[in-house]
């Protein structure tokens, strides 16, 4: 039996959120844009899943757009926040930890000219709130930062940098990432005040290529690609019906599921952090305080990618680092002031609803099997 | 730890012997109205309504917060922690709980309150107290009693010690349904919609009924007309939908009536068919998002003529408000950008070019004895849909 604990990477799809995404693709396959009942109809399904997300971000269904995915949304937020205030200040604030989507974008940025100030991790992994205040002044016109971060579960102190920046600086737009912590950890971005939220729906057990991007009213944003107009000129090109069906009947089922899946992951959690305890060699990163549905640990001495595929022919899958870097050696976890061995041996470990404590035993006794062969073959000990 | 929330009531905390029964409106409208957020208990106590989630560690306290904004009857909400009626207890969790708060203040106050008074400290004991621990824990922090960012509320009541770091305001008014019902006509323009929203401010249950005339309006009309009553049930709670097929009567007046008097008849007929389905569930009154002098069918003399069509009392919230105080307000209830999607309704196909301004009543009678409306008007009412709107449908 296959055990699947790298979620953070992507899901497997719901039922629920494949046979919306059928219904739509083989019975409601009108254009939304039509004007005949055939566009009304795709026209519903567009509508009930921006209601649905708008449920779970805690805001009017009409500040949802729907992309491609959530580099879409960050590129969207990022480079449409900027192109729609030119005479603006020429700072972007953002961390040492983002994911690549939005790290590269605002690194494109600053070739053309912005100058970015990265807040990094204090010395135990944790970020300070005031390191923030301190970055952000008159000109800075951005500020992007994650609200979990994706390889260590490090919660970001968001929720208090949100509204004392926008307090200080109205005019200054706050974007968060939000693709590892949307629906984990309680969320109203309108009392966070939060300009622009980006999210994922393969995170979410919904089909990949498609994501979402809230918009505070009010906030300009200029599109980044150009065409038929459609999510309010921001992301032109025939909706994905299919996609976004999906991601509605996803987000809906997780809706109903909310507190189980969070007591779920807690435990899990739990419970995992007390069977690595067990084995020797192999030490937790993942903050104590983190968002509970991964687990970054490392096993000293033996590789990240020996360790993953070792447990692979087990059928065990879990990562190492995150899944879009391939397993280049992660410059986040470095950042995190990880010592060079554990950020060489470190794998991910992350839950889903589906995942068992039965699953996590598994995983556990495999690993300490795994360790103790490996440890023995690359001569630590 | 356990969270609930406070809702202070407003207005109705001034009724007399009646307060008891506006209360219980109100709970049953906030019971209604969380329903989705998942199971709660309420209770009432000294003008106070105390809800509490089941499951307060996983509960959705802004999602439920912010629904509670719009429930009329409501003064103000508040989050807060219970606690055990003892210092220890309140020490011990106070500064926790409003970290997130403090955070950003550079001053604050505690305010205590004692309402039950065999508590063994004093309110201004229980204040010192309690500022002195948060002052040795955030060292930023200063103490202003009169201008501070924070306020930190310790209530001593009757069931248990509450802390939480300051109000937020309801929606004021009165319970919705504790002041009647009545029946709302509406098109899909800006007026209605706010019209809807300030009679549910004074308490009124509501109805509303539309007019489309397939196929000189689409269906994206009607569903913009059954968006807009999405957007009002926060306030309004649900909302019977009647929709009146009104194709053939508006063929009819565009044949047999004179062309600048069409709109006002129109309107004529429609507050009659409104008048019969409101007659029939017993309601009262109609209410209408007419301003005065607005358009040709809202000048004093056109109002005249349409109220002059129906026995019921005819509300009109809007009357002597500009439209710019219109559109401001239905910013703020969020239903603006619905209402201007720029759909033909039954009020814009046939207008006419030069709408009679000062319109007679007895020429009005005169044009519409011309042709026998009524086994039309029978045949609307008898082919007028009806859905109950519920929010998020």
């Amino acid at each position: 039996m296959e055990i699947y604990l790298d979620n953070c990477a992507t899901t497997r799809v719901c039922p629920e959120a494949a046979e919306a995404a059928m219904n739509a693709m083989v019975r409601d396959y009108g254009n939304p844009s039509s004007l005949h009942k055939k566009g009304l109809d795709a026209e519903h399904i567009l509508t009930a899943a921006r209601k649905e997300a708008a449920a779970l971000l805690g805001c009017a269904y009409d500040c949802v757009y729907f992309t491609g995915g959530a580099t879409d949304s960050n590129n969207i937020a990022i480079q449409g926040a900027l192109a729609a205030r030119p005479r603006a200040g020429k700072t972007i604030v953002t961390t040492t930890v983002e994911h690549s989507s939005v790290g590269a974008t605002i690194t494109a940025m600053e070739k053309r000219g912005y100058t970015v100030k990265r807040v990094a991790p204090r010395a135990d992994g944790h970020f300070d709130p005031y390191d923030f205040l301190d970055a952000v002044d008159e000109d800075t016109v951005l500020l992007s930062m994650m609200m979990v971060n994706n390889e260590m579960g490090t919660i970001l102190p968001y929720d208090k940098v949100i509204p004392a920046v926008k307090k200080r600086f109205p005019e200054l737009i706050t974007h968060i990432d939000g693709v590892q912590g949307f629906t984990k950890i309680p969320l109203s971005v309108e009392r966070l005040g939060v300009d622009l939220f980006s999210f994922s729906g393969h995170k979410l057990y919904a089909p990949k290529g498609v994501g979402g991007l809230y918009i505070r009213k009010g906030v300009r944003i200029l599109p980044v690609e150009y065409g038929g107009g459609q999510e309010k000129n921001l992301h032109s090109g025939t909706e994905a019906v299919p996609m976004i069906a999906g991601m509605g009947a996803a987000f809906s089922m997780i809706r109903k599921n909310q507190a189980a899946i969070a007591r779920n992951y807690r435990e899990l959690n739990a419970q995992l952090r007390a069977r690595m305890a067990e084995i020797p060699g192999v030490v937790i990163n993942s903050p104590a305080d983190g968002c509970p549905h991964l687990l970054n640990i490392s096993v000293p001495g033996v590789p990240s990618e020996i360790m993953l595929h070792a447990l692979e022919e087990k059928e065990i899958y879990v990562s190492s680092g995150s899944a879009c870097s391939k397993g280049a050696q992660s410059s986040t976890l470095a950042a995190f002031h990880l010592p060079l061995e554990r950020v060489r041996s470190a794998l991910r470990i992350s839950f889903s609803r589906e995942t068992t404590a039965e699953q996590i035993d598994c995983f556990a006794d495999a690993l300490r099997e795994v360790t103790e062969k490996l440890r023995k073959v690359v001569g630590v000990d | 730890m356990k969270e609930i929330i406070l809702a202070k009531n407003g207005e109705i905390a001034l009724k007399g012997l009646n307060r008891r029964k506006f209360e219980e409106i109100l709970m049953r409208n906030i019971k209604w109205r969380l329903q989705e957020f998942g199971k709660i208990s309420l209770s009432c106590m000294q003008s106070t309504i105390y809800i509490t989630p089941e499951d307060s560690a996983f509960y959705d306290f802004d999602g439920a917060i912010k629904a509670l904004r719009h429930v009329f009857g409501i003064a103000s909400i508040s989050r807060a922690i219970v606690l055990e009626k003892n210092m220890d207890d309140i020490l011990s969790h106070v500064c926790d709980y409003i970290e997130n708060d403090l955070f950003d203040a550079s001053t604050f106050k505690v305010e205590a309150k004692r309402s039950d008074k065999s508590f063994p400290l004093t309110s201004p004991q229980i204040s010192a107290e309690v500022g002195g621990k948060i002052l040795s824990r955030f060292h930023r922090l200063k103490v202003d009693v009169h201008n501070p960012d924070v306020t930190v509320m310790v209530e001593i009541r009757d069931r248990g010690a509450y802390i939480h770091a300051g109000k937020i305001p309801g929606a004021g008014g009165m319970p919705v349904s504790s002041s009647g019902e009545a029946m709302l006509l509406i098109s899909g323009g800006i007026d209605s919609p706010v019209a809807a929203y300030m009679m549910a401010k004074r308490g009124l249950a509501l109805s509303t009924i539309h007019f489309q005339s397939p196929p000189y309006t689409s269906e994206r009309a009607r569903e913009k007309v059954e968006t807009l009553c999405r957007k009002l049930v926060p306030y309004t709670g649900r909302l019977p939908f009647y929709c009146v097929p009104f194709t053939e009567l508006q063929e009819a007046l565009k044949e047999h009536c004179p062309e600048e008097l069409f709109t006002v008849m129109m309107r004529r007929l429609m507050m009659r068919i409104a008048t019969r389905i409101a007659q029939e569930k017993k309601i009262p009154a109609l209410v209408t998002g007419e301003s005065l002098a607005q358009v040709a069918s809202q000048t004093l003399e056109a109002l005249y003529c349409t109220d002059n069509a129906t026995p019921l009392v005819v509300l009109r919230p809007l009357i002597g408000m500009d439209k710019g105080e219109i559109i401001k307000i239905s910013r703020e209830i969020e239903t603006y950008e619905t209402s201007i999607l720029p759909y033909e309704d039954c009020c814009t196909v046939f207008t006419p070019k030069h709408p009679c301004t000062k319109p007679k009543l007895d020429i009005l009678e005169r044009a519409e004895s011309r042709f026998d409306y009524e086994p039309l008007i029978e045949r609307a009412i008898a082919g007028t849909e009806f859905k109950m709107i519920r929010s998020e449908e």
